[in-house]
């Protein structure tokens, strides 16, 4: 076991007689980026939460440094968390807000002020030392929220959708700047988003989370490549997910087709979720292609096109950079690098098909996430 | 049309004005009449001044009620505002239903009946002690806090409601004991609730008479009640004087609560 | 989140409130009731209640309800207008004009209503002036009008605040839409102001209504000589004979469940509950 920091075992909850998290494990390594993701109400912040100390798991255990803290309240952990409404109090100002942890752990007045400058030097506002914190934006107020948390030196942050509140240019440049921070600073941060752009980009390990289960655990890489079921396909990134039949091994029948790929386990003509992702599909000429199709929608995205087509019956979701018009005929070619074999589970055949796509649809949900 | 309509809203509120005010104009214009007469005005003098002050009586009256306004305020305040910490963060939601009821009893109930009510428990305790002079300060401060808890309560819980629920937790996030959490961050966030709570205590202490009416002794006798015994005697100019003086007290006291208002809301903007 | 740990502190904090309660204002009641069911000897029986409707005080009960019936509804008719025009005065005229119209509330209301009493008194001013343009002495106080007066005088601020509270959050863009869809003004003070301010109307009803009912005080000073309220004859009963307190009890207690009753009434007018109109 290398250098476990924190472990969860066998952790359920439920709230009103709803279960929210369901038997979770979890082992977070030192000095890890670990974000869960998933949509709202999945448990992620629950998680969060009984790991900071604020939620009293029904059952299961919290280790931290291999150290049982279940009965350890919250303001004795080694663990600091930063709010989703940064939650920096209004009747102090940046300086006093950022002190405060040290005010309590009773830190010496010099200590104080090094430590505070310090911070404000990390986050880059250095001389905002007597503004209050209303008077500051939303990136600054969240920069003094993490610089808050980061002054008592935790072992382990806790970041609960920091960025949600922010517009989306200031939220790109904090993901940078985070992911800086925690590799100068060298420590572990477990941050919760529902935003996978944002997870695939930060994290050393993504846990994908949805309805109390924790769905998929792995690097951001394993995560997009080789999702595990047809829940994960389709919330980290875009995905075509078909109904397949896995003859043997390296091969499988889906689209009317049988395709070589590169996955093997399965047993003979054992039913498969398929999927393949939207930029590995190859445009061709009709004639040369594995699959022929009917473009039903184009949408043009600036780096490349978002293309409709329509084989058999079922729509795939296309990204090119060259442009067809609706109506036109397309063919499609696809290499065993492309496919990706997922066991059939309750997820199958709720994700993945694009009959009913539209961007304004997509949008919507995602504002009534933001807006939780 | 619309300048008629206008026209028409002034003279209302000139008249329902005037009507209001036509009492107390005329209270303190006689309070510096040189005789007792209501209706003649005989000279410009400061007699009933005078007597007033020199009214040991009314001196030990209005030192009573402050005293009585501020203990009770105080006392109603703190555990007023604890009762509002503890029932904002009951989990049952039919509990907080039950005991919110319970806060609200002494708000619809008349306050002849809190009055008797009151009074019928502490004659039983003074029945039990064999005690005569049960009356007096004690029970006053009882009743008061007893009435005053409940505006405290309605005055901190909004604000309780209102906080960002995370501000405590971030606290103790950085190491915060609860009570800590509660005087270092929490307190600040609900301190406006709790300054007008005490406010209103205050004032509405000072200001009881009824309940007071029924829990009082001889030994204790608040301003409120000074009053009526002393109306009851019908002419008693010195009276004038005294609605007089409490007049320009409180005039003065809401101009200035209302240019600090004012104040505050320029300085938000 | 609703199994968020609670501290020791969020535990505990209440209790000294609800033992507060228990003894101060639950057991109060409790002697209520149980003075009320018994005689001055300590005998339990109806003796009080059946006393009570079979005699005077029926009467007594309904003089009270019907004095405070009328001078809430002339309260009402005075204050809605008046927190209207208030309403549409500027803004900066606003709070000064609401302070000018509650400031004789902030005067303690016995001195308010000897101020009253005062001015109508047969030698007081409003006599000497009617002496002086020769209409002659008129009887204004210590009548029945007197009392309604006194009532309407002590307690139109606490018909008016909450009026114009509600009122002055009405969003004024509603008011606008309702004429911009066709409604002339008396239309749309019916279909529009009249209803949503039904709130603070029933918060201000409540609010005259209750101490109108139960004063003692305004009649005693205003009213006619033997004339009696409810509040006088609780009043009577239980500071007359010390220790015997068994009727008046029962009077307390017919009036506070006459009352609980007409607020639940009065609440399922409006879906604000009381708390809203208290905050004065």
């Amino acid at each position: 076991m290398e250098n476990t920091l924190l472990r969860l075992e066998n952790i359920s909850v439920r709230f009103d007689g709803e279960p929210i998290l369901n038997n979770i494990d979890l082992d977070i390594k030192d000095k890890e980026f670990v974000t869960l993701l998933g949509p709202s109400g999945c448990g992620k912040t629950t998680t969060l939460r009984i790991i900071g100390g604020f939620v009293t798991p029904d059952s299961g255990s919290v280790y931290f440094n291999g150290k049982l803290m279940n009965d350890v309240p919250a303001y004795r952990r080694p663990v600091n968390t930063i709010f989703q409404k940064y939650a920096l109090f209004p009747h102090l100002n940046v300086y006093e807000n950022i002190a405060f942890g040290l005010r309590i752990k009773k830190r010496s007045e010099k200590e104080i002020r090094d430590i505070v400058n310090e911070m404000l030097s990390l986050v880059n506002l250095k001389g905002f030392n007597k503004r209050s914190v209303s008077s500051l934006s939303g990136g600054q107020q969240q920069r003094v929220a993490i610089a808050r948390a980061l002054a008592v030196s935790p072992k382990l942050l806790l970041l609960d959708e920091p960025l949600g509140a922010l517009d989306l240019k200031l939220r790109k440049d904090m993901q940078v700047e985070l992911k800086n921070i925690q590799q100068r600073m060298g420590i572990t941060f477990i941050y919760v988003t529902h935003d996978q752009e944002e997870a695939l980009s930060m994290s050393d390990t993504v846990v994908v989370m949805d309805n109390g289960n924790i769905q998929q655990i792995g690097t951001p890489l394993d995560i997009y490549n080789e999702p595990k079921n047809a829940f994960v396909a389709d919330f980290i990134g875009e995905s075509n997910i078909l109904d397949g039949i896995m003859r043997e091994d390296y091969c499988v029948s889906f689209a009317g087709h049988t395709f070589k790929c590169l996955d093997k386990g399965f047993g003979i003509n054992e039913p498969v979720d398929v999927v393949v992702r939207p930029e590995d599909l190859d445009v061709v000429p009709k004639e040369q292609g594995m699959l022929v199709g009917e473009v039903t929608s184009v949408t043009f995205k600036g780096v490349h096109f978002e293309i409709i087509v329509d084989i058999r019956g079922f729509k795939w979701m296309i990204q090119t950079t060259d442009y067809y018009p609706v109506g036109s005929t397309i063919g499609l070619i696809l290499t065993p690098d492309d496919i990706h074999i997922m066991k059939k589970s309750e997820y199958s055949g709720k994700f993945g098909d694009y009959s009913s796509y539209s961007d304004e649809l997509d949008e919507l949900s995602e504002n009534t996430e933001a807006e939780e | 049309m619309n300048k008629e309509r206008n026209i028409a809203a002034k003279i209302y509120i000139a008249v329902i004005f005037v009507i209001l005010y036509a009492p107390i104009a005329v209270m303190i214009f006689f309070s510096f009449n040189s005789s007792n007469s209501m209706a003649e005005f005989s000279g410009f003098s400061f007699r009933w001044y005078d007597e007033l002050f020199h009214n040991k009586d009314a001196g030990q009256a209005l030192l009573n009620s402050l005293i009585l306004a501020v203990s009770s305020a105080l006392i109603s305040t703190i555990l007023g505002t604890a009762a509002a910490l503890g029932i904002n963060s009951m989990r049952s939601k039919r509990a907080k239903k039950i005991i919110m009821n319970v806060t609200n009893l002494p708000l619809m109930n008349p306050d002849i009946v809190t009055g008797v009510s009151m009074m019928l428990l502490f004659a039983f305790v003074a029945g039990l002690l064999n005690s005569v002079h049960m009356f007096g300060f004690w029970t006053l401060l009882i009743a008061h806090v007893t009435f005053n808890m409940p505006y405290v309560i309605l005055n901190v819980m909004p604000k309780l409601k209102q906080m960002d629920k995370s501000l405590p937790e971030a606290a103790m996030d950085l190491g915060c004991t609860p009570l800590q959490a509660f005087m270092k961050v929490e307190f600040f966030e609900i301190l406006p609730g709790i300054a007008s709570g005490l406010l209103m205590a205050f004032t509405l202490s000072l200001d009881d008479f009824v309940i007071s009416y029924f829990v009082t002794g001889e030994s204790f006798q608040t301003l409120p009640v000074f009053i009526y015994s002393m109306t009851k005697k019908r002419v008693v100019p010195y009276i004038n004087a005294l609605f007089a003086i409490i007049f320009v007290v409180i005039f003065i006291l809401l101009l200035v609560r209302n240019f600090m208002f004012k104040d505050k809301k320029a300085k938000a903007k | 989140m609703n199994n968020t740990k609670r501290t020791w502190f969020q535990k505990y904090a209440a209790s000294p409130y609800l033992v507060w309660c228990v003894i101060f204002v639950i057991a109060p009641l409790a002697f209520v009731v149980y003075y009320s069911l018994t005689d001055k000897n300590g005998n339990f029986g109806l003796a009080n209640y059946s006393r009570m409707f079979n005699g005077e005080t029926i009467r007594v009960f309904l003089i009270s309800l019907a004095f405070a019936f009328v001078s809430t509804v002339i309260c009402l008719i005075i204050a809605y207008p008046l927190a209207y025009f208030i309403t549409k005065a500027k803004k900066k005229h606003q709070n000064m004009l609401l302070m000018l119209f509650m400031l004789p509330m902030w005067m303690n209301f016995v001195l308010r209503t000897y101020a009253l009493s005062f001015l109508l008194e047969d030698t007081g001013l409003i006599n000497s002036l009617f002496k002086a343009v020769g209409i002659g002495q008129v009887k204004l106080i210590y009548t029945s009008g007197a009392v309604i007066l006194g009532m309407v005088y002590n307690f139109l601020p606490y018909m008016l605040l909450p009026i114009y509270t509600v009122m002055s959050k009405i969003d004024k863009n509603l008011i606008e839409a309702s004429e911009d869809l066709g409604c002339n003004r008396i239309m749309t003070i019916s279909k529009i102001l009249l209803p949503l301010s039904i709130p603070g109307i029933v918060s201000g009803i409540t609010m005259v209504f209750v101490p109108s009912v139960s004063t003692f005080y305004i009649s005693q000073q205003l009213g006619p000589t033997d004339f009696m309220l409810i509040g006088d004859l609780i009043e009577n009963e239980i500071k007359s004979t010390a220790g015997v307190y068994n009727y008046g009890s029962a009077i307390s207690f017919v009036l506070m469940v006459l009352i609980f009753i007409c607020i639940a009434v009065m609440n399922r007018f409006s879906d604000e509950s009381v708390e809203g109109g208290i905050l004065v």
